[in-house]
């Protein structure tokens, strides 16, 4: 799909129980940067990083700085949220490029 | 295989606890909403967590349903997403004519085609929410082969008539009939509204017996408590169960001797009694009651 760029400051997700909450925002020059709150960082944090960087190098988002405050999230609402985070960080709001999203989610 | 869908369970698509744990509850169908429960701001991150959700959790045999917005409100993004995702079915609201479904439709098709799912794959079902569409009802029901049901929405429908819900139901008796007769021309489900009052049990109850005697196959439920209070209705008597292994028992007993006409205690079984009797067992396998086969 095309590469997606972060483009200004945006939010996605609650931080009700089995949610996540993410904020994302440009990072020029840095990469990307996740700063990571997790009640079960130990055992899972490296799992939610992972998600996290996979989704956002498919929606082909290089750079880019996140606050993610996880309360649990599966990983299939962990990859929500980052693609609706950074879709609203695009400014993308309607005519989703559907056939780019499901090229790479399997 | 006719598909039993006694509770039909609502969920807000925005809530990713609700559609990891929506399966666990008994319900026979589960509908993430991603209409009037979700508010405008978060309908682009709902739409993507039942995207997500549709595409990775196991929610065996229990149907999918995902109820969309309207073109005009995003809907067609949300076809997109549901159908690619593998929706079981996609529920249209406030369905007024015959030509609402067409237009759909054909989204669904295109979808359909461009990702490569079988066309026809992705069932629709409809809610019928106004006077309009309860006078449309029969042109709705017959309007794709791809409806699996049509459904009252009650709470729109009532203020379109100047009124308001009762306990006794008055109000609803016409389009209750006319979706479910609408329903049975087309060979289709009929499933109700609704019921509002969660703690009202007792309520919820009476309204379920009403439905059932009318003969809608079920009930949309908004929270898990009402579940086994619909199935419970839903589930025949061990007297009924009897009767039903009975009937089958004869006419098997009879095809075996190759015997044309069919007798029980004395009574004739015509065609209407076989099939009433096997939803009863249907209905009684699916509590438990009754293991396939058995007569």
């Amino acid at each position: 799909m095309k590469a997606l760029t972060i483009q200004k400051q945006a939010i996605a997700g609650t931080i009700e129980s089995s949610d996540v909450q993410i904020i994302i925002d440009q990072n020029p020059g840095k990469g990307i940067e996740i700063e990571l709150k997790s009640s079960l960082e130990k055992q899972y944090g490296r799992r939610i990083r992972e998600v996290i960087e996979e989704t956002l190098a498919n929606l082909g988002v290089k750079e880019a700085k996140l606050v993610v405050e996880d309360r649990g999230a599966l990983d299939c609402t962990i990859k929500a949220r980052t693609i609706a985070v950074v879709h609203r960080s695009a400014g993308i709001t309607e005519n989703y490029d559907w056939e780019g999203i499901e090229a790479w989610n399997v | 295989m006719e598909r039993l869908r006694r509770a039909m369970m609502f969920l807000p698509a925005s809530n990713p606890g609700m559609l990891r744990d929506a399966y666990i509850y008994g319900a026979d169908s589960i509908m993430f909403d991603l209409e009037d429960s979700v508010s405008l701001k978060e309908k682009d991150t709902s739409r993507f967590l039942v995207y997500q959700a549709v595409k990775t959790l196991d929610y065996g045999d229990t149907e999918t349903v995902v109820r969309i917005n309207s073109l005009d409100a995003g809907g067609r993004d949300d076809i997109q997403a549901m159908v690619r995702a593998g929706i079981d079915v996609i529920r249209l609201p406030k369905t007024e004519t015959a030509q609402d479904i067409i237009e759909i439709e054909e989204i669904i098709e295109e979808v359909e085609r461009q990702c490569g799912r079988e066309v026809g794959s992705t069932k629709m079902m409809a809610a019928i929410e106004s006077a309009v569409g309860v006078l449309n009802a029969v042109d709705i029901a017959k309007a794709s082969d791809r409806l699996i049901g049509i459904a009252l929405g009650a709470e729109d429908y009532v203020t379109n008539l100047h009124t308001k819900r009762s306990p006794e139901g008055q109000e609803l008796y016409f389009a209750r009939s006319m979706i479910l007769h609408a329903a049975r021309a087309a060979g289709i489900a009929a499933l109700d509204t609704v019921y509002s009052d969660v703690n009202n049990e007792e309520g919820l109850r009476k309204e379920v017996e009403i439905i059932k005697q009318l003969g809608f196959d079920g009930k949309s439920v908004i929270n898990p408590r009402q579940i086994p209070i619909v199935n419970d209705v839903f589930t025949p008597t061990e007297a009924e169960i009897e009767n039903a292994k009975n009937v089958i028992h004869a006419i098997e007993e009879a095809k075996a001797k190759g015997s044309g006409v069919i007798a029980l205690n004395g009574k004739m079984i015509d065609k209407p009694i076989v099939q009433r009797a096997k939803r009863v067992l249907m209905l009684a396998e699916a509590a438990n009651l009754y293991r396939k086969g058995e007569v």
